[in-house]
């Protein structure tokens, strides 16, 4: 840990973020997932202890190992009350109790498989796929209500109580958080996978904007999706293939919001901001994801996010076909008007307005932004009039700008 | 909404096999139908070639090939959403088939 900053005050929501979910995790494995709730509170106080500790007596050598000590000997003082409770008032014993096994220990090798069947645990196809993404948040990331509620622009007290609804059919689940088995993992790893990407979406899409939370989003939805590489069960073609999607998209994070928080549309970003470590990542992780048969919407939205990095000639032919594979396998309103852009971008405005007529999308904000886009070369009034249909249909506020602007602009040449 | 097959025919074996260009055009054309969400199952291509096809007739007879009686043998097939017949004939009129001299039969699916 060399780029730990320096004072205690920024070094603890540091560690916070990095070591809460891991420890969970842990302590979550030698309780069962029951009883997350006593993880929780063991890991939330050896933070609180360490909050007060080092404010007195200064940061240690070591924090994580620090960290690591006290959870444990935590761990053995709630055994050791649950003992005399339980010697004293023995009627009461029910089997429901953790019950303490062999001691358990805190090494990378426990750490990483805790926090794979973590992600696997948490990503239940009981609860939807709003709750999962907040229950994922919460527990394999660390944050807390505030944060939550904060990318998804939604009160604090709705994300409580989504949370409370997932915890309990978590706890009702039988997932078992010991092992992770072949069949379980097969079984789950699309669900798995399907939460990585919405996760990265409302990051990289979040109508919040807040610039760090949405950043923040996106490197947890990275880091999640690199556990799951390291492992040779989940490292399979679809999570190399997301993994490139996600290196592709984030290396236009910069590029793509100016100073002021608003959207710099694809072909007007500064190239030079592109971060090209991230690009190469995504094609490593693209020519992983190859090795096999299946092409899954990953590999295709991942092939998409690639050529869009290229200067080549053939880069619009090659997106369109990539769409009309996507739309095949799974339509969304969202790649229908993509697809219906790129067309335009081969077969010109034109063509691509009947494509778009064909849509049946008039309630979409989105569609109202193509139409608009495609007609402002051909007819203004018809365009504004798409435009602001736009503006009245969208809930983002950075979009609504970004429209205001369009149809500045436009009247400004007509 | 209803439910079409749309039947695919084409009348010589060398145009079975499509240039890549015409593979584009007509996964455009697919891509087009499923961007309106109107492509309920994307169907199948159908193999005309020796050793892929055989007809089996009465009396244990099996010829090689499709059935070609009408001297015509059938490429492949998909399903779309519509309104109803009309709407599906319009579907049909943009695929790239009929440049090479191949039809499209539109059979509207019984609802069990």
């Amino acid at each position: 840990m060399a780029e730990l900053p320096a004072s205690h005050n920024e070094l603890l929501p540091h560690l916070f973020r990095q070591e809460y979910a891991k420890m969970t995790a842990v302590l979550c494995r030698h309780f069962g997932l029951k009883h997350i709730g006593i993880a929780e509170d063991i890991a939330s106080d050896t933070f609180l202890k360490a909050s007060e500790h080092w404010a007195i007596n200064g940061i240690p050598e070591n924090p994580t190992a620090w960290l690591y000590t006290v959870a444990k000997n935590k761990t053995k003082d709630y055994f050791r009350h649950l003992s005399v409770f339980e010697t004293k008032i023995k009627n009461d014993i029910n089997s429901d109790r953790p019950k303490q096994e062999n001691d358990f220990e805190f090494h990378e090798q426990i750490i990483s498989d805790s926090q794979l069947t973590m992600i696997f645990a948490v990503c239940n196809p009981s609860n939807n796929s709003e709750s999962q993404i907040a229950l994922a948040l919460q527990i394999l990331c660390g944050f807390s209500v505030d944060e939550i509620a904060n990318a998804f622009i939604t009160k604090a007290e709705t994300i409580k109580k989504r949370l409370q609804r997932a915890r309990n059919n978590l706890r009702n689940d039988n997932f078992q958080i010991k092992t992770l088995s072949k069949s379980e993992i097969r079984s789950r790893q699309e669900t798995v996978l399907q939460t990585l990407y919405l996760l990265f979406n409302e990051g990289y899409f979040s109508k919040s904007n807040n610039q760090f939370i949405r950043k923040e989003l996106c490197s947890e939805a990275i880091r999640l999706n690199l556990i799951l590489t390291e492992n040779p069960l989940t490292n399979t073609p679809q999570t190399n293939a997301l993994l490139a999607l996600m290196c592709f998209q984030s290396s236009r994070i910069e590029a793509r919001t100016n100073e002021k928080g608003e959207a710099i549309l694809f072909n007007e970003q500064d190239k030079n901001q592109w971060d090209k470590s991230l690009i190469e990542k995504g094609n490593y992780f693209l020519v992983n994801a190859t090795n096999g048969n299946e092409i899954s919407k990953y590999h295709l939205e991942a092939g998409i996010a690639y050529w869009h990095t290229t200067d080549n000639k053939d880069k619009w032919k090659n997106i369109l076909q990539l769409y009309n594979q996507l739309i095949l396998i799974e339509y969304s309103p969202i790649t229908a008007l993509n697809r219906t852009f790129v067309f335009s971008k081969i077969y010109g405005h034109e063509k691509a307005i009947l494509e778009a007529d064909k849509l049946n999308l008039s309630d979409n904000d989105q569609y109202h932004a193509l139409l608009g886009y495609l007609y402002a070369k051909s007819d203004i009034q018809i365009a504004i009039e798409h435009y602001e249909k736009a503006i009245k249909l969208t809930k983002s506020n950075t979009e609504k700008q970004t429209l205001k602007k369009e149809i500045e602009r436009l009247n400004e040449l007509g | 909404m209803k439910e079409f097959a749309l039947i695919f025919r084409l009348k010589d074996i060398s145009d079975f096999k499509p240039s890549p260009e015409q593979m584009q055009e007509r996964m455009n054309w697919l891509g087009s139908i499923a961007a309106q969400n109107k492509l309920v199952d994307k169907g199948n291509t159908l193999l005309p070639i020796p050793g892929s096809a055989k007809t089996v007739k009465p009396n244990n007879v099996v010829t090689d090939g499709p059935y070609t009686e009408i001297k015509e043998f059938i490429s492949g097939y998909i399903v779309v959403r519509a309104e109803n017949i009309d709407e599906a004939v319009e579907m049909a009129k943009g695929n790239p088939v009929f440049k090479i001299g191949g039809n499209i039969e539109v059979r509207e699916i019984l609802v069990k």
